[in-house]
């Protein structure tokens, strides 16, 4: 039990980094994204690229950074994935669905989104082949935390933890401290009267596709140290980090945070009374638990 | 010859039974602008509760029931009505794009349980012991499919028909009208939310019925044939034919089908052994790019809605309105 | 009489081009005083202040602000311009602070920031007492002074305000009248949008009257006060522009 909720907090820590730029896109451009989840995946295979090439150019990089068995060019390799993933999402909205946009209504963005989404799962599945990679070919020893009941953990998923949660504190500071936040937090709740008051609004929203692209690349990078690398892992990604956004409501950016975990813990705890195959199902229950007790989540508004 | 012949009876039925599903879908998003994200959900609980209600007992599953096959197929119907019944409830008074993630879920939910319940529906070995209707009559042969293909072809007009009617009627007039400007239908009095559930459901029973024809055509269904791929499939042949055109969605139907068919033999007859590994990528390539291609360039489609004009005609209207 | 500071000629707009709700209407605004826009239900009043404020398309005609063409310009310009609005409902963002909303008005105050904070403060104490509250939590009364002291954190010229007493107490509405009153005093010029058309037309210097999306009559607001048709418009005895 101790075991499945500490596995259920590390799967929330990318989930719900995944949320936040879904979150934010569905509430600012008001359509739900389902190619959001292949930026995940999108950022995951940039930093394997760009992991070889550091480590190409730069060998002293390439050394694991004990106990972890992260190496300093995948470091390197995410901060430049975060920037590439969240331009790849810019362009998208510049040559996809920007024009949707302006062409139609807000539902037809939704059907562009799965189009989408096919498009770049199967693209990286032609480019990198339908077979798991992984960036480290070294297998991780869990270390035993306790043996009384059991609980093992492997120290890259305490690193994918604490870094995660720095990174949703960085945001939080920026969206608290910032002008540049408030005028994001504006834009969320009510975009004519942002304007009004000066802010840009073609400006916010490539800020929140940067975000949220960036935010994408990271728990893509996260995932695929927590398991592997698969191209179709956007498909088995996109209901968990739905699930997060509906679960927090909405907009929420904390909600976002909230409501990963929340998915994350409720899809490991499951394991303890249902079989393994089942998992896939739990984050549609939580959806529906949600929408019959609580429709706008636990920090959601209700908007039409 | 009778090969050639025996293929395009083959083609066309399936094409049929998939107009049948675009012409459900259409209700839903052409005429009422609501977003299923889980068509093959809708579709699968028609076949499967179709062969579960007409098939013979079967050790290891839920079955056995035999019944009377119209009596099956519209059970596999219901079952899918009740499904659409029970996430329409749920999220047609949310925000749109609920619709779409619940339905998604639906989908994703359904394929999961038909692969795990073994006791339910067979897990991944699928339902079987379905008798198709009539085999005894006409054997397992050409008669029987070229019958089959009669007997689909006549429920896809029939379905036309009572589609067709019904956007005419002032039911669907309310329809477009929510679909347009809810607050103003809200204003006459209507409940947007109820109509809209009428409609959703309504489309999912079509859907069902596509996929109870699907399950008999095969006398066999398993979580394959529940894959999201149909779901892709569907949608781009109504975007493809035209949302909100009947028609439309027919023609849409045998176009993408007839594609997807040829591009998947072409890929398995021309490209290099190593690459036909990837045939499915490259087809979900495709038809990604036909729906984004579709919604950037031509969003109304080949055959766009025609827009039913009352009696006073619609210029006169406007300026009354001012 | 001083050039007008925002003048509006033949302006015609609406939420779709095909249906323009406003045609051919000309105002203007002159520095320092108060210009207000008053007409029945419908009459196209907010159509005429979301156009200038660049909310809405203007199809045809030509909006100045101290002489230069300001027509078609984008609302988040027009700030930088020195053109502040106040709409009349969901003017503040609930989900932010008190100081976190003066903040995003203050966004491009630059270096002069900090005094002109305190500027608004000193004109509403109340404001700055709560300045850690969510806007969202603040009285109407309030949230419509809030909304003002966004508007006056730009360092505008010119004030557009939408019926700002709209909802209020008679006690918060005549307040807040006051207020636009006395800012005139400090050079600001400020065209109002009412419903209140008594308390509106003893604050204001020159009064515009709208119907059916068109100029109607415009004069001094001391003399419309007194004048019979005025009355009639919102007796609604008579329908106005049928004679």
């Amino acid at each position: 039990m101790i075991q499945h909720l500490l596995d259920g907090v590390l799967t929330g820590s990318y989930l719900s980094l995944g949320a936040i730029g879904l979150t934010l896109v569905m509430h600012i451009l008001r359509f739900a994204n389902f190619s959001h989840a292949e930026l995940l995946s999108l950022g995951a295979y940039v930093a394997l690229v760009c992991d070889a090439l550091v480590s190409g150019l730069a060998p002293f990089l390439a050394v694991k950074l004990a106990p972890l068995s992260l190496t300093g060019s995948l470091i390197i390799a995410i901060l430049i994935s975060m920037v590439l993933t969240g331009l790849s999402a810019l362009l998208i909205d510049r040559l996809v669905f920007k024009r949707v946009r302006e062409k139609g209504q807000e539902l037809s963005m939704v059907f562009a989104s799965f189009g989408m989404a096919l498009i770049i799962r199967n693209v990286i599945g032609l480019i990198f082949g339908l077979s798991p990679a992984l960036y480290s070919r070294d297998i991780a020893f869990a270390v035993i935390l306790s043996r009384d009941p059991l609980i093992l953990v492997k120290p890259d998923q305490i690193f994918v933890l604490i870094a995660a949660l720095a990174l949703m504190f960085i945001l939080h500071l920026i969206l608290s401290r910032t002008t540049f936040g408030y005028s994001l937090r504006a834009v969320a709740e009510n975009p004519s009267l942002a304007q009004v008051n000066g802010v840009n609004l073609q400006r916010t929203i490539m800020a929140v596709w940067l975000i949220g692209g960036g935010l994408a690349a990271v728990a893509g990078v996260f995932y695929g140290i927590s398991h592997q690398l698969i191209p179709v892992m956007g498909r088995d990604l996109v209901l968990p980090i739905f699930a997060a956004t509906i679960v927090g409501g909405i907009g929420s950016v904390y909600g976002a945070v909230l409501g990963g975990f929340i998915v994350g813990i409720a899809a490991n705890i499951s394991l303890v009374i249902l079989p393994s195959g089942y998992t896939p199902s739990v984050p549609f229950l939580l959806i529906l638990v949600v929408l019959m007790i609580r429709p706008h989540g636990l920090f959601g508004e209700a908007r039409a | 010859m009778i090969g050639v012949f025996s293929y395009l009876v083959f083609f066309a039925t399936t094409a049929s039974i998939l107009a049948i599903a675009v012409l459900g879908l259409n209700l839903q998003w052409g005429n009422t602008g609501l977003f299923n994200g889980g068509v093959v959900a809708f579709f699968g609980a028609g076949a499967y509760g179709t062969l579960i209600l007409g098939g013979t007992a079967q050790a290891g599953h839920l079955g056995g029931f035999g019944l009377f096959y119209p009596l099956a197929l519209l059970g596999g119907m219901a079952a899918a009505g009740l499904m659409a019944w029970i996430v329409g409830l749920l999220t047609l008074r949310l925000r749109h794009d609920y619709l779409a993630i619940a339905t998604f879920g639906v989908a994703v939910a359904f394929e999961n349980l038909m692969r795990n319940a073994e006791w339910l529906a067979g897990g991944a070995k699928g339902v079987r012991g379905f008798e198709r209707p009539l085999r005894a009559a006409l054997g397992d042969g050409f008669i029987y499919n070229l019958f089959f293909f009669v007997v689909v072809l006549l429920i896809l007009i029939a379905t036309y028909m009572f589609l067709e009617r019904l956007v005419a009627s002032p039911f669907g007039r309310l329809l477009r009208a929510i679909r347009e400007d809810e607050e103003a239908a809200r204003s006459l009095g209507k409940n947007p939310a109820r109509i809209r559930l009428m409609a959703f459901v309504t489309g999912s029973v079509i859907l069902g019925l596509a996929g109870g024809l699907y399950g008999t055509f095969y006398a066999f269904v398993s979580p394959q044939d529940v894959l999201p791929t149909l779901t892709f499939q569907i949608w781009a042949m109504l975007i493809v034919g035209g949302a909100g055109n009947n028609r439309g969605a027919i023609f849409g139907a045998f176009l993408i089908w007839g594609a997807w068919t040829l591009s998947g033999w072409a890929l398995s007859r021309f490209a290099p052994v190593d690459v036909q590994l990837y045939t499915g990528s490259v087809q979900f390539i495709l038809i990604g790019s036909v729906i984004v291609g579709m919604l950037m360039w031509r969003p109304q489609g080949f055959l766009p809605e025609r827009l039913v004009v009352s009696q006073r005609g619609k210029p006169q209207q406007m300026q009354q309105g001012e | 009489m001083a050039d007008p500071i925002l003048q509006a000629h033949g302006v015609t707009a609406g939420y779709v081009p095909d249906l323009p709700i406003l045609r051919d209407v000309s105002l203007a605004v002159p520095p320092a005083q108060i210009t207000l826009i008053i007409g029945p239900n419908g009459a196209g009043k907010s159509t005429l202040i979301k156009a200038i404020a660049g909310l809405l398309p203007v199809s045809a005609g030509q909006i100045t602000f101290q002489g230069s063409d300001i027509t078609g310009l984008r609302t988040d310009q027009l700030t930088a311009h020195g053109i502040a609005y106040v709409p009349q409902t969901d003017n503040i963002f609930r989900s932010l602070t008190i100081r976190q909303n003066l903040d995003l008005a203050l966004r491009r105050a630059g270096v002069d920031a900090p005094a002109r904070l305190a500027g608004v403060f000193d004109q509403f104490p109340a404001l700055a007492a709560k300045q850690r509250d969510k806007a969202g939590a603040l009285s109407g009364g309030q949230r419509q002074f809030l909304a003002i002291a966004m508007a006056l954190a730009t360092a505008p010229q010119l004030i557009l305000m939408d019926e700002p007493s709209a909802g209020l107490s008679p006690k918060a509405a005549q307040e807040v009248l006051e207020h636009a009153r006395m800012l005139t005093g400090q050079g600001v010029s400020i065209l109002l949008v009412e419903q209140n058309v008594n308390q509106a037309l003893r604050l204001a210097d020159h009064c515009y009257i709208l119907a059916e999306g068109r100029n109607q009559i415009d004069g001094p607001a001391a003399d419309l006060r007194d004048n019979k048709v005025v009355g009639e418009i919102y007796l609604g005895n008579r329908r106005v522009g049928a004679t």
